[in-house]
């Protein structure tokens, strides 16, 4: 999933200040925390306070989009959402979201009402989500036991861990999990200890030429 | 003190204690005319944007009561209403709104004749910090 987190109100008022109808729209999609139509519905009411208190009258329609970043899905159901009236658009889904709106209305101005902040599962037990993949192009899962260094090692190592790694925590964190205490664990119980002996060669950064692009 | 009385909105859960319920009807809404009492199914039902509503509508604070942990009787209502509640006062300040102005209370059945203290605590807190000046115009 995607995990966003709320822009702050003041950001988001400050983008849809010049306009009256505005339409908001959550994600249905893979986006956590939920961004569905009940958040979007909250968010309307959060910024209708806000522009009560700024003395400023917004006119809100909320919905919502079943995967915004589909934009076959989304060019279908935002025909009936938007009409003439509407001036602006607000999204709740990820960066993609707007992404994809903005295409399909060019002439139409689109703000995210989030932070896109990483790619993440969710800690059930500790009632978290946490990040556990960084898109690195080359996916060394295979070898780590299936835990992912890339994006839970804060040193991001490939021959881990390193000397601060301390009781199972990490030395920059020591909230955190040491990403390679878990391997480690982990590859005990699979009898497979000896891929750590392995050196791993540095990491090709160019695994993914930036801007990513592939033909499905 | 001035004589400013605050406009409170309270959700009161159906099934918690109704004795309680009862007691604060009579014991604090005669001493608390701008008090609207609002009965839901849960405090679950309470949906942030009641909470809102009701702000936005010139409330000056907004209490939710509910069944105390582990007696909701839609399991978990409270507990939700419980997380939103920590949610939303987290929020409200990005508005200048106090999270002093809104209140969540799980009330266990021993507890229930203090309920109508605890309201009215709540009235005098709002009482203190004066009223929350949304814009009463257009409200709806
Ligand atoms: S727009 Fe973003 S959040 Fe929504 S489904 Fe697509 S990737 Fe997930
Ligand atoms: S190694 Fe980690 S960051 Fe790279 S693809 Fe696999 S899970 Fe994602
Ligand atoms: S039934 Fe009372 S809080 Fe849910």
């Amino acid at each position: 999933m995607i995990v966003t987190t709320q822009k702050p109100l003041d950001e988001i008022l400050d983008f849809i200040s010049p306009y009256k109808n505005i339409l908001i729209v959550g994600c249905d999609g893979c986006t956590q925390p939920p961004r569905g139509i009940r958040e979007a519905e909250t968010l309307s009411q959060l910024l209708d306070l806000g522009g009560k208190l700024r003395n400023k009258e917004f006119n809100f329609k909320v919905n919502t989009l079943v995967k915004q970043c589909d934009s076959h899905l989304t060019a279908v159901a935002l025909k009936d959402m938007i009409d003439d009236d509407v001036e602006a658009v607000l999204s709740l889904a990820c960066g993609l979201g707007p992404q994809t709106i903005a295409i399909l209305y060019p002439e139409l101005p689109v703000f995210p009402a989030q932070n896109t902040v990483f790619i993440g599962a969710e800690e059930r037990e500790a009632g978290t989500i946490e990040e556990r993949c960084a898109a690195c192009g080359d996916c060394v899962l295979g070898l780590t036991g299936g835990i992912c260094p890339v994006s839970r090692c804060a040193k991001s190592l490939l021959n881990g861990p390193c000397g601060g790694s301390q009781n199972g925590k990490c030395e920059i964190d020591p909230e955190k999990d040491c990403a390679w205490a878990l391997i480690i664990e982990r590859l005990e119980k699979l009898g497979r200890l000896q891929d750590l002996e392995a050196i791993q060669p540095p990491k090709d950064h160019q695994a993914v030429a930036r801007p990513g692009k592939i033909m499905p | 003190m001035s004589d400013f009385k605050p406009q409170i909105v309270l959700f009161c859960c159906n099934w918690f204690s109704h004795d309680g319920a009862d007691l604060a009807g009579t014991s604090i809404l005669h001493g608390a005319p701008h008090l609207r009492v609002i009965r839901t199914m849960c405090s679950g039902r309470v949906e942030p944007s009641f909470i809102l509503r009701a702000f936005k509508s010139g409330a000056d604070g907004v209490m939710i009561a509910g069944c105390y942990a582990g007696d909701c009787h839609y399991m978990s209502g409270n507990y939700k209403s419980q997380r939103r509640v920590m949610l939303l006062k987290k929020t409200l300040p990005q508005l200048g709104i106090g999270p002093e102005r809104l209140k969540l209370d799980l009330i266990s059945a021993p507890e229930a004749p203090k309920f109508p203290s605890s309201v009215n605590e709540f009235i005098h807190e709002v009482t203190e910090l004066g009223a929350l000046n949304v814009a009463k115009a257009g409200a709806n």
